[in-house]
């Protein structure tokens, strides 16, 4: 009969180590109540996706608009009270040159989205992400990670993890105030800087 | 024969457990992917602690902090003697109170000796 000894070291050692989110302390949410100045903003970096229709949206339709840019993921909790909130605010100020552009980061890409979009009645547009999308806009390690680009098409805040709502909407409500207003074909000649990505979406 | 396998969740943060009370999360789950000269590897996950956050209505099935899970082997009849290790995976998606982390998978080993 064979004894058997089981040597657990390794195994602890490889365990012990793991389960975190890879920071060294939580993150918390950036105090955000305004928007940065309009002098310390980068370009909101071009990016192109895929989505389940096939259809592809580009930049041009984001021209001169306000856009929430919102990294998400079916599994995230947080992300899930955000999104009504998005909600809200694409039906409210969707006239107003505002548009949400969510950015799901399921692995397992429209099979689980689809589901959870039509679950919540999303009304704005959603495309899957990648871990290179990601890297464009500085790793996105923690969801919800949430963006909003100015009307010139740079990053005005961003918020990592659950934001307070009315961080969100101080900020939506800067941007949209800003001088700027909705370009016309006309103008975007002259030279306005808008980051070239193209998206394909789905809606709902 | 039994082996403990330790677990620790850093501060300030919580892993659902292997048995989620939301559809939508992702559990814990230990696969095993080879185990040599061993037979079973039955994993008892321990009882979760219900927690309620930021972020969740009802309380959540999670792991804090340190934990233990136990696998259970025995050794294959026509096992041979020597050295050997059963490999796994171990799944895992943690999060804070207020953000969540990508699942990710680690390897797990656990090196055995039969005489």
């Amino acid at each position: 009969m064979y004894a058997l000894r089981f040597l657990t070291a390794t195994a602890a050692l490889v365990a012990a180590c793991l389960l975190t989110g890879c920071g060294t302390q939580p993150r918390s949410v950036k105090a955000a109540s305004s928007v940065k100045p309009d002098k310390e903003r980068h370009p909101a970096p071009e990016f192109a996706l895929k989505d389940a229709d096939g259809k592809t949206v580009r930049l041009e339709e984001y021209k001169g608009k306000v856009v929430l840019l919102d990294f998400f993921a079916t599994w995230c909790g947080p992300c899930k009270i955000e999104i009504p909130w998005f909600m809200e605010w694409e039906r409210k100020n969707k006239d107003k040159g505002f548009s949400v552009l969510g950015v799901s980061m399921d692995d397992e890409g429209w099979e689980v989205v689809k589901p959870f979009l039509a679950d919540l009645k999303v009304n704005y547009r959603v495309v899957i992400g990648n871990d290179s999308t990601a890297q464009l806009y500085g790793g996105v390690d923690a969801l919800p990670t949430t963006f909003l680009i100015d009307r010139n098409g740079k990053i005005a805040a961003v918020h990592i993890g659950l934001a307070s709502k009315k961080a969100f909407e101080d900020g939506i409500e800067q941007l949209l105030q800003a001088p700027g207003g909705i370009i016309k074909d006309a103008d975007a000649s002259r030279g306005m800087f808008l980051p070239a990505f193209t998206l394909r979406t789905s809606t709902k | 024969m039994q082996v403990k396998i330790p677990v620790l969740v850093k501060e300030g943060y919580h892993v659902n457990s292997n048995k989620p009370n939301e559809e939508y999360l992702i559990p814990l789950k230990l696969t095993w992917t080879s185990l040599g000269a061993l037979e079973g590897g039955t994993v008892m996950y321990p009882k979760a602690a219900l927690e309620k956050y930021e972020f969740s209505e009802q309380p959540l099935s999670v792991y804090t902090g340190n934990f233990e899970l136990m696998a259970s082997f025995k050794v294959a009849a026509n096992a041979p003697a020597g050295p050997g290790a059963a490999t796994g995976k171990l799944r895992y998606q943690a999060c804070s109170n207020r953000a969540c982390y990508p699942p990710k998978t680690v390897d797990i080993t656990v090196p055995y000796q039969v005489q």
